[in-house]
């Protein structure tokens, strides 16, 4: 039995598991028989063409976890940006960790998606904002139809939160192979700021497959921050499918900090539903080994006056590949857009492949479109100037890759999350770059 | 200090260097000119160490050391700076800690621990008064968007950070204003010593009026075709190349 049929067939027994009285039956019913139609995607699909699947999907994975694993906070820590006050919604195999979270309902709600999807009190935002931007693919929709858990955060207007919500699933190895299918749902009301990190993290050399959906919605005047940090394990590969709505004059940035994992796929889209709205992509792809990084990114220009900015960079080490997919849709109606677009990427080898394909389809006709995607090596003539001045090869080569890619981070906001990251390049980059990042 | 014999180099199979003999010993000053073309560029890389030039002949004695095999990181650790024509612009990484890497790397090398903070501080802030550099060009990405003259005072500057024994001017003097000329050239006469030496390359006797060399080399189609003392330089000026190559029958 393949792993789609192993699915299928395990709905019913999924159903037993959670609430069939409530209207998001309806809505997980219907997903499985789209994902029993659709299936996974192949490379026969020209968003998936660089990108297969098979080698995961070959895993005898679990569905359901037999039995959630313990942690202690001190053994996971360095997982959390923990020099930082924050909320945490931590899960161990797929199950809620309320030992290692800090939930709240203190005029915010950052807790859980099985609460928000069985508790009337949650019943209204559900039916308004659940399962309304995620697109009908097979694997979203089969995120759908196995949804239960996941995080739930709503911000009602005029707030600004503080603190940043940190997101957390960790996998610890207590099946032989297990599939999770995390769900998300943000909903931000008018006015309101928020940051979320967002990190998947195996503790196991047993595969693991990570199939997640978030939607965010960010009305009026929001403002929505959003970091993924991706350092996996060799064992772990992860689909993200993010879905991200603005309302008018919101602003929502998500960075994407790709420096491990198997195989790594990110799908994230924007729907611009209002006038002078900001959209920001960013993201830094670090990799080697075997790893295969893609970015598949969405913009959809709807109406007027609205902004978009992406700035990937890569650098792709040993037989590491990475794909960059960004697609910009500019509406009849959304003149003035202005969309910026650029993938830049370095080949450290000369097994590393990159494919990227910046693709506009624009049907306004007053708009500013850019995009830029160049594929190169390091500077001759700039390592000579470096190493002219003492500082060894291997060293130079890490301080022309850390300054290709650092301005990336000047976006970020948190500066916890900046210091970490600039570490964990030093780290991937394998220099002691000699000073203070 | 520095005895280069009978040195020959070529890049892409390219023949430039044809038997460069040239001595420098502690506390001179040599100033190499010559025409455009003529090799002046090629023998500052060669000394530096820059792999594209193949050295086909000859030996680079450095304080009795053949340096010829090492690589570029090496020679520096030795005491070899080049003042680049064109200094490369490294976005993302700021002066100061490019100066910090490059100064800890150098110590790490000879087998120190890295400076304490405090006293790189007080170095940079030593060596930038030196240079009239503000503090806040120390904080700006190295070379990105400097004007002509920021670039070499910067140039001048890591050469006061990192007190080479062997300095090498590349055209310092091009793209200097009379202010910044008399800046830049301040500074190398102010790190002079009997112990170290320089070599000043340059197209235009201006730059020698202000840092006064021992000894003029000219250097001809990849040869020293004439050596002497700085009455050379005034003679180039005034007479242009041309004698030179009719004297050796070029």
């Amino acid at each position: 039995m393949d792993l789609k049929e192993k699915l299928v067939s395990s709905f019913m027994a999924f159903e037993n598991t959670v609430n069939v009285d409530s209207s998001v039956h309806d809505i997980r019913v219907d997903a499985i028989k789209n994902f029993e139609a659709v299936g996974f995607p192949t490379k026969k699909q020209e968003a998936w063409k660089y990108t297969s699947l098979n080698s995961v999907l070959k895993n005898d994975f679990s569905v359901f976890p037999k039995e959630t694993g313990a942690l202690d906070y001190k053994d996971v820590k360095q997982y959390f940006i923990h020099d930082i006050d924050s909320y945490k919604i931590i899960f161990i195999d797929g199950k809620y960790s309320s030992h290692l979270s800090a939930t709240t309902h203190d005029g915010i709600d950052v807790c859980l998606m099985s609460a928000a999807l069985n508790k009337p009190k949650y019943k209204l935002v559900i039916d308004n904002y659940f399962n309304k931007i995620a697109t009908k693919d097979g694997l979203s929709s089969l995120n759908t139809a196995f949804s239960a858990e996941g995080a739930y955060i709503h911000i009602p207007k005029n707030k600004v939160v503080e603190k940043p919500i940190q997101i957390i699933h960790f996998s610890t190895g207590n099946e032989a192979a297990l599939m999770l299918q995390p769900r998300n749902l943000i909903v931000v009301g008018e006015n309101s700021h928020v940051q979320i990190i967002e990190r998947h993290q195996s503790l196991t050399d047993n595969p693991t497959l990570t199939n997640s959906v978030t939607e965010i919605f960010a009305n009026k005047r929001a403002i929505v921050d959003y970091y993924k940090i991706q350092n996996d394990k060799q064992s772990a590969s992860l689909i993200d499918n993010t879905f991200i709505n603005q309302k008018q004059e919101s602003i929502a940035k998500v960075h994407t900090f790709s420096f491990g994992g198997k195989l790594t796929r990110n799908n994230l889209n924007f729907y611009q539903n209002g006038e002078r709205i900001d959209s920001t992509m960013k993201g830094i792809t670090i990799i080697g080994d075997k790893q295969h990084v893609d970015h598949n990114t969405l913009v959809h220009h709807i109406e007027p006056n609205c902004e978009s900015h992406q700035d990937y960079k890569g650098i792709f080490d040993a037989n590491s590949t990475g794909v960059f997919n960004g697609k910009v849709v500019v509406e009849k109606e959304a003149q003035k857009t202005n969309a910026f677009q650029a993938n830049n990427n370095i080949l450290v080898s000369d097994k590393a492949t990159i494919n990227t394909k910046p693709q506009l389809e624009i049907f306004a006709d007053d708009v500013k479109c850019s995009h830029g995607c160049t594929i190169g090596q390091l500077d001759e003539s700039a390592m000579f100037y470096l190493r002219s001045r003492g500082i060894p090869e291997k060293e130079a080569r890490g301080l022309l890759m850390y300054a290709f890619s650092n301005n990336v981070l000047d976006s970020v906001t948190i500066p916890e999350i900046k210091s970490r990251i600039t570490k964990l390049i030093a780290q991937k980059l394998g220099v002691n770059i000699g000073f203070d990042l | 200090m520095l005895k280069i014999n009978n040195l020959h180099a070529s890049v892409e199979d390219k023949a430039i260097l044809k038997g460069i003999n040239l001595e420098v010993k502690p506390g001179e000053v040599h100033a190499i000119m010559g025409p455009n073309g003529s090799g002046k560029s090629t023998l500052a890389s060669v000394i530096a160490g820059k792999e594209e030039y193949e050295v086909e002949e000859g030996e680079i004695i450095l304080n009795g050391e053949d340096i010829e095999e090492l690589s570029a990181e090496e020679r520096a650790h030795k005491g070899v700076f080049l003042s680049f024509q064109y200094p490369v612009e490294i976005p993302g990484v700021t002066v100061t800690n490019f100066m910090k890497t490059a100064i800890n790397e150098t110590r790490k090398a000879k087998g120190l621990e890295d400076m304490p903070a405090n006293e790189m501080l007080k170095l940079i802030r030593e060596k930038s008064e030196l240079l009239e550099i503000d503090r806040k060009f120390l904080s700006r990405s190295l070379n990105e968007g400097f004007s002509g003259g920021e670039k070499k005072r910067n140039e001048i500057f890591q050469m006061a950070m990192l007190e080479p024994k062997l300095a090498i001017l590349d055209e310092t003097d091009s793209g200097l204003d009379i202010d910044a000329l008399r800046i830049v050239a301040n500074g190398v006469n102010k790190l002079k010593s009997k112990d170290n030496a320089t070599i000043v390359i340059t197209h235009y006797q201006r730059l020698l009026d202000y840092i006064v060399p021992d000894y003029v080399h000219v250097l001809y189609n990849g040869r020293i075709v004439k050596s002497g003392t700085k009455e050379l330089a005034h003679e180039l000026e005034a007479k242009g190349y041309d004698w030179i190559k009719e004297e050796i029958g070029a």
